[in-house]
């Protein structure tokens, strides 16, 4: 086996993770979203805390301080804590983080900030741990779509979708401006400064500007041991990161409508730990880096012009390089690679609400996309990628009964310099259906359904990277299927505030799912439509609010059983297995509390046994593991500004453990946060 | 008060069900595939497993004749104190003395071991090393990581020469690209180039190296992407040419190592994989094209003193169908039975298929993750 199958593996599967595309939308909470006083309910993503109210599909969120709590640099970090989410994490704060939602793998899972889909047409994966939750003010999963029907096509175009939203200006007492200047220190040598500037130009323009970087080593220590066998302790190295984001940020709003325009940059520079594996301890190094950069623009705009229609465009712009280099000459056992890849994407949206009855709205939305991918590859094809997305929606709504529906078409066009190279057009169509229903008006109990198809494109790695693409690969379909019910009460002048749960179960099947496969020796593979899952699971939550006297505590508890078999060639002796990587079970409990300028939070995860290839047998068997992690801190309020303390320490139990075999987990950390809120 | 004791009920349900064991070696998994059989000189046979890169599972497993026993990933519980097993990717094994040699090219060392009992004796570095092969108490290694030049695309291999007494690296001698396979005739070790890295310039040598001075004295121009070695009792050079998958396909050439020149270029004998035994070279391949996205896999036996290709599949029972990706292959000396493993998709255990002298299946076994290279032994492995 050969060092360039492990480069191109590694660019190919892992690191290429930073494309990003986006759109703006705004994103709006409730399914009165698809009327017309939407517009005015922008405001409600600061509030929040607590899981999703009438939504017809399940949704999950982190927001406000609860999120805020959570002692988590990023926002892959911080979705650990949804039911039926696993985060596949290579370690450390520079290692690859990707998120996969009931078990459709993470090509699956639309990635928007601020409303907008963050692409990556090279691979079709974002690297959540890129995103510091700094700037964040909230993170919602849904599965399926969000059941919102005013929205753009790309909404409706993945299984399931995660929204991060950033903190949108808010000034109080006729302030004028906002600083918060931060500094983080911790663990693994990592520092972090961190501004945010809000400026109030009038009463319909704020602007906001968001900077931060960050230096880490990613240094530390794990330990391997065996019983009656081997214990080792090692030192993690080459897993230094350092990288600087900026952001900046206009909002307005008109007269029935508002606008937003923003600009991302982000530049960093990391180094690749590698596997752990046997080799002569302290002999050799990894050496190998990457650099990259994303940078982007988008503008969005949206007005409700008449009581019966609404409109909303939005439009963006962005460019990534990456940059991988592996020199022999700083490390003897690597070959030389050295290769740069460009992407753009440039994209547009229109969204066309219209309002029928007081209780019937349709929407159509079209998209268009364009995106082209070049490396200096040898033979490498130069794919562009025209891809155009059509939706048709319409929302009925009685008050108990709740029904939407949505077609999606999408046609997607490949062009390459390379005669002959390109793959063919695709043009697809498909549904969902959504239907909700609440038995009393007394009770916010809720039962909701959903019935999705959609797929993903073969990524342009999976069609066009030199010898191992493969130009003849069919769309991966996902089919859903889902059940469940939400429940909520509020308590009066009683301890016990509030209780929400919700509870889903599921059926979704994969086909033509496209794995690598080898060809004739451990040199060549290919990518190829091969697969065939089927997973069953339950997901489900409770969050409550309780209140003694000036104490508040938010309780918050998840878990999922999921099994996710493979059923792809039934001659196989593995035929049935679980899939790599998936626990039987899994779940958090987050409890988070405040008591006048103090505030605290634990959390646990917990993911259970699992196996780490589809021969579920005793060499590819992996241990559970659970963390807890408690954070607490303080706020002083000083004459002409407030300052913020938090210590963290994560892992309290020094657990050492792997999510991803031989990419061992950092153990005990600690980090100190201040924030000077001017 | 109540959440206290909501939050201590829920840990300790988490904790109950749920804990951690402290991770306990593998044991060996023993499987009865025959009734046993009396043997001449050969008692058994270790298979190298790879393992798939960068996920540490390169394993050993061992079959015994008299016992018919096949004894599955059997390093570990012999070495339970050697961290992380027996390391990443499994290139090559050879027996040589009384100690067995792994070649581990992604742990970058060749792990020494005791034929009789297959415990860690000691380990080589050598980074990237891919194939070992021995003559008068050296060894000989092949490795990608030779010197760095001013340009670190073209970057040489190297063989290394080990003194098997100490088990020190003596001597190093650069070679072409990505140096393969290497076999030695007289004072000559021929090494295969394959310069797999510099697609689409292909090395298209093979290296000739005086064993006396430990200096290349010529180098052979064949064909393209090099891999394979064989050398037969006459001194003809087998060697396998991959391929670039696309429009040049695999080929078998033979060289004369009395001439060293190219005397046969077999165009119709693509060749993935090949044993010689007795007067037959046994070559399975498995082509594939990156036009049609296809494998085209074929068997055949070459007979070296016709220069003919006898048979285009040795499996005679159709059984061959079964065998997603042949990968090793190896026949015994002595009964001539065959031995073909299937590496399946790479992160799934294999299969190893025994067929018997004439084609037909005799039994098959599941291995560790893409079984790939098998050496015979003279001595019977003892028990822990």
């Amino acid at each position: 086996m050969s060092i360039r199958m492990k480069n191109n593996f590694f660019l190919l599967s892992a690191f290429l993770c930073s494309f990003f595309t986006v759109v703006y939308a705004q994103e709006t909470k409730t399914m009165q979203d698809t009327t017309l006083s939407s517009i005015h309910q922008l405001d409600d993503v600061v509030i929040i805390g607590v899981l999703e109210k009438k939504e017809v599909i399940p949704v999950q969120v982190l927001a406000g301080e609860t999120l805020k709590k959570l002692n988590v640099y990023s926002v892959a970090d911080a979705v650990r804590y949804f039911s039926g989410v696993q985060v596949k994490d290579y370690g450390g704060i520079g290692g690859l983080k990707t998120v996969n939602v009931r078990s459709m793998g993470s090509h699956h899972v639309g990635v928007f900030y601020d409303g907008v889909e963050l692409g990556n047409a090279q691979n079709g994966v974002i690297d959540l741990g890129r995103f510091s939750l700094e700037n964040m003010e909230a993170i919602s999963m849904y599965n399926g779509q969000k059941s919102s029907i005013f929205q753009s096509a790309k909404d409706y175009a993945s299984a399931s979708a995660i929204y991060m939203t950033s903190r949108r200006p808010t000034f109080k007492n006729g302030k004028k401006n906002n600083l918060n200047i931060g500094f983080k220190f911790g663990s693994f040598d990592t520092y972090t400064p961190s501004f945010l500037w809000e400026r109030k130009l009038n009463d319909h323009v704020k602007l906001s500007l968001s900077a931060e970087y960050m230096r880490t080593s990613g240094r530390y220590r794990f330990s391997y041991s065996k019983k009656d066998g081997y214990d080792t302790t090692e030192v993690r190295r080459n897993g230094d990161v350092e990288m600087l984001r900026i952001e900046a940020a206009a909002f307005g709003e008109i007269k029935k409508g508002e606008w937003q325009a923003k600009m991302y940059f982000y530049d960093s520079q990391r180094g690749y730990p590698g596997a752990s594996v046997r080799e002569e301890p302290g002999k050799y190094h990894h050496q190998d880096r990457q650099w990259d950069n994303n940078f982007f623009i988008q503008g969005s705009f949206r007005k409700y012009f008449k009581s019966w229609y609404s409109f909303m465009a939005n439009a963006k712009f962005a460019y990534d390089y990456l940059h991988y280099l592996s020199d022999p000459r700083e490390d003897v056992t690597t070959m030389y690679v050295n290769n740069h890849y460009r992407q753009m994407e440039s994209y547009g949206s229109m969204a066309h609400l219209f309002a029928i009855t007081q209780w019937w709205s349709m929407s159509l939305s079209s998209d268009f996309q364009w995106n082209t991918l070049s490396a200096d590859l040898v033979d490498f094809a130069y794919p562009e990628r025209v891809s155009i997305l059509q939706s048709a929606a319409t929302s009925l709504d009685w008050k108990k009964l709740k029904i939407q529906a949505s077609i999606l078409y999408t046609y997607v066009n490949d062009m390459t310099k390379k005669a002959n190279a390109q793959a063919g057009d695709k043009s697809v169509f498909t549904p969902s259906f959504i239907l909700s229903y609440r038995p009393w008006d007394r009770h916010d109990l809720n039962f909701r359904a959903f019935y999705k198809k959609v797929f993903r494109m073969p990524t342009l790695n999976d069609l066009y990277y030199t010898f191992i693409g493969n130009k003849y690969l069919d769309p991966e379909y996902t089919i859903q299927y889902n059940i469940g019910g939400t429940y909520s009460r509020d308590f009066q002048n009683k301890w016990f505030c509030r209780i929400e749960c919700q509870v889903d179960a599921y059926f979704n099947q994969i086909d033509d799912k496209i794995i690598a496969m080898p060809t004739s020796n451990q040199f060549r593979w290919t990518m190829m439509n091969l697969g065939y899952v089927e997973i069953r699971g339950i997901d489900a939550s409770i969050c409550s609010h309780i209140k003694i006297a000036n104490v508040n505590l938010y309780p918050r508890v998840s878990y999922t059983y999921q099994t996710a078999q493979d059923y792809t060639d039934p001659t196989s002796q593995w035929y049935g297995g679980q899939i790599p990587y998936i626990p039987w079970h899994s779940g958090s409990f987050i409890l988070s509390g405040d008591y006048h300028n103090w505030s605290w939070n634990y959390s646990f995860i917990y993911t259970g046994e699992r196996y780490e290839a589809v021969a579920n047998i005793p060499e590819n068997h992996a241990q559970p593991w659970y963390t807890s992690d408690i954070s607490i801190s303080r706020t002083f309020h000083l004459k002409k500004f407030d300052i913020r303390a938090t210590a963290e320490i994560n892992n309290i139990f020094n657990q050492q453990y792997e999510v991803v075999q031989c990419y061992p987990m950092p153990g005990t950390n600690f980090k100190i946060k201040l924030n000077i809120i001017l | 008060m109540k959440t206290n004791i909501f939050i201590i009920w829920l840990c300790s349900i988490v904790l109950l069900c749920s804990c951690r064991k402290e991770e306990s070696i593998i044991s060996s998994t023993s499987t009865g595939v025959t009734n046993g059989e009396k043997t001449e000189s050969i008692k058994g046979f270790f298979l190298l497993n790879e393992g798939n890169m960068g996920s540490n599972k390169a394993s050993l497993d061992y079959f015994d004749y008299e016992t018919g026993i096949y004894h599955k990933n059997i390093y570990a519980e012999r070495n339970p104190g050697v961290v992380k097993e027996l390391g990443d990717v499994g290139n090559d094994i050879q027996i040589y003395g009384d100690k067995l040699y792994a070649v581990i090219n992604c742990s970058h060392f060749i792990e020494v071991m005791d034929v009789n009992t297959a415990k860690h004796i000691t380990q080589i570095s050598i980074p990237n090393c891919r194939y070992i092969t021995f003559k008068d108490k050296y060894a000989y290694v092949s490795s990608y990581a030779g010197p760095v030049l001013i340009d670190p695309n073209a970057r040489l291999g190297y063989v290394a020469k080990i003194d098997t007494l100490t088990m020190k690296v003596v001597d190093t001698c650069a070679v072409g690209y990505q140096p393969e396979e290497m076999v030695i005739t007289g004072d000559k070790l021929y090494v295969a180039n394959s310069g797999g890295y510099r697609v689409p310039n292909y090395d298209r040598t093979i290296s000739v190296i005086d064993l006396k001075t430990f200096k290349v004295t010529k180098t052979i121009d064949v064909a393209i992407n090099l891999h394979r070695m064989e050398i037969d009792k006459n001194g003809y050079i087998y060697v396998s040419s991959r391929g670039d998958y696309y429009n040049t396909p695999s080929k078998t050439y033979v060289i004369d190592s009395h001439t060293d020149k190219v005397i046969e270029e077999l165009s119709l004998l693509p060749n993935s994989n090949m044993t010689l035994c007795g007067d037959s070279l046994y070559v399975y391949s498995t082509q594939w094209s990156y036009l049609s996205n296809t494998n085209t896999i074929s068997y055949a036996i070459y007979d070296i003193n016709t220069g003919r290709t006898v048979s285009r599949n040795f499996i005679t029972d159709g059984t061959e169908k079964s065998i997603k990706i042949p990968y090793g292959l190896s026949v015994h000396p002595e009964t001539h039975d065959i031995y073909v493993t299937d590496a399946k998709d790479y992160v799934t255990p294999g299969t190893l298929h025994c067929y018997s002298a004439s084609g037909k299946r005799k039994w098959s076994i599941t291995t560790g993750d893409i079984p790939a290279h098998i050496v015979f032994t003279h001595k019977q492995l003892k028990d822990l």
